[in-house]
């Protein structure tokens, strides 16, 4: 350095350029000094909270976006399970009225069963009850046709044959009378 | 080589950089005082408009102010120093980058025209605070016996090696660095604006004075010479003002290292 130092200095007619001026040292300080703390106190912590927001406002979009998309995906599977949840639903109520509908007309058939055996067995007392009737009645007349027919047979025996006849003329016309009664009676057996 | 010119060519030298004060009678307050007081105003006023209003979206003057940020904070400070402690030594680096930047651009500028840093008191002043901050923050980190351990013994050398490295590594780490780091800043200005004094005085010279075409016509290709010193100067001056802060960045981040 002294050898730098020395021709320099007796060259030029100033000092040496490797000589400092005090003033500039001092200068070159101060001016550092208040830059640092100028950058330190106001210009760093705005850019580093500029940063640090900047940071937070992408990661909380993307948050954001994440929490939207689970949601969405919830929604969707909320809504699918409820419907199959109503279409298990349609099928059930879909097998509910079947069988019921299967059910009723069982039901139905076995009452219309019933019911037709009821209207038969009714019926059926009813004509036995009208043929008790009609034998009991018929049982009756013939009784008293007989009983008639055999006094008259027995009053007019004493009289003419032709009377006689006569007699049993009029019984014949008589019974043939009663024989259309009796046929009616007959049928409705 | 300038036989036969008729009045005595004065090469450029040392004394050209001697300015007389802006006032007379006010010793300190010289050009590069007032260009250095200049460049703080500039500086300060850039970034305090820039971070005024910092939002998460940037205005474009947000925008400017976070690229020369971001260039010193993450390129300089966060790969030179890591990313758990550069943030403590980033508004000194920011400080120290533009203040250097501009004082040497602004020798390229015209009507200022003078390297702040060609006056070696400047270089002296920066990398003596480079040097304390480096130092501070070891000792701080290590303790005064654990620093000098850590600068000087490297990690990995065999014992009988120790006498002859301790030495090594105390000059060049402790000592060196200051005065490489300011000589490598004062230099490479000083130089620079007396080859460009060279190339326009000179060509001035013979363009004007000389009395010759023919040396008035070299005149006119040194001219010309000049103006491409002027366009290397000013990549120079960049290139210097990173150096600077690379390397603090680099002693920081060597002084706080771990054992490595």
């Amino acid at each position: 350095m002294m050898t730098l130092v020395l021709p320099l200095s007796e060259a030029g007619e100033g000092p040496s350029p490797l000589m400092p001026h005090t003033a500039e040292i001092i200068f070159g300080l101060v001016f550092l000094i208040l830059l640092a703390i100028a950058f330190a106190k106001v210009v760093v912590p705005k850019f580093e909270k500029a940063y640090a927001d900047r940071t937070a406002a992408i990661e909380g979009g993307m948050n954001e976006a994440k929490q939207a998309q689970a949601e969405a995906k919830a929604a969707l599977d909320k809504y699918n399970a409820q419907l199959s949840e109503a279409r298990q639903e349609a099928a059930k109520i879909r097998e509910d009225a079947r069988e019921q509908g299967a059910q009723i007309i069982a039901e139905m058939r076995e009452q219309a069963n019933v019911e037709a055996e009821r209207i038969v067995s009714h019926a059926r007392t009813q004509i036995e009850a009208e043929r008790a009737q009609a034998v009991a009645s018929l049982r009756g007349e013939v009784g008293s046709m007989a009983t008639s027919l055999a006094g008259r047979i027995v009053g007019e025996s004493l009289e003419d044959e032709a009377r006689q006849r006569r007699t049993v003329e009029r019984f014949l016309a008589e019974l043939e009378s009663s024989d259309s009664a009796r046929q009616a009676v007959g049928t409705d057996g | 080589m300038i036989a036969g010119v008729s009045t005595e060519f004065n090469p450029p030298g040392p004394e050209d950089f001697q300015l007389p004060p802006i006032f007379s009678g006010v010793e300190w307050f010289t050009k590069p005082v007032l260009v250095a007081a200049l460049s703080v105003i500039v500086i300060i006023w850039f970034f305090w408009g820039a971070s005024r209003k910092a939002e998460v979206v940037p205005s474009k003057l947000q925008f400017a102010g976070e690229l020369g940020y971001n260039f010193v904070r993450n390129s300089i400070a966060r790969d030179a120093i890591g990313s758990q402690e550069h943030m403590k030594y980033v508004p000194f680096l920011l400080g120290l980058f533009f203040f250097i930047l501009l004082n040497n651009v602004a020798a390229s500028i015209p009507f200022i025209q003078f390297p702040t840093f060609s006056h070696i008191g400047w270089a002296y002043a920066a990398a003596a605070l480079s040097w304390i901050i480096y130092n501070a923050v070891g000792i701080k980190k290590k303790g005064l016996l654990g620093y000098f351990k850590h600068q000087t013994m490297p990690a990995g050398v065999p014992g009988w090696l120790m006498p002859l490295m301790i030495p090594i590594e105390f000059i060049s780490n402790i000592l060196v660095r200051p005065v490489s780091l300011s000589l490598r800043l004062f230099a490479n200005m000083f130089a620079g604006h007396i080859l460009l004094l060279v190339f326009v005085l000179g060509g001035e010279y013979m363009l004007l004075h000389s009395g010759s075409i023919a040396l008035g016509g070299v005149g006119i290709l040194t001219l010309l010479m000049g103006l491409a010193i002027a366009g290397l100067e000013l990549f120079v001056q960049c290139i210097q003002a990173y150096i600077f802060v690379v390397l603090t960045a680099q002693y920081i981040g060597s002084a706080i290292a771990d054992e490595h």
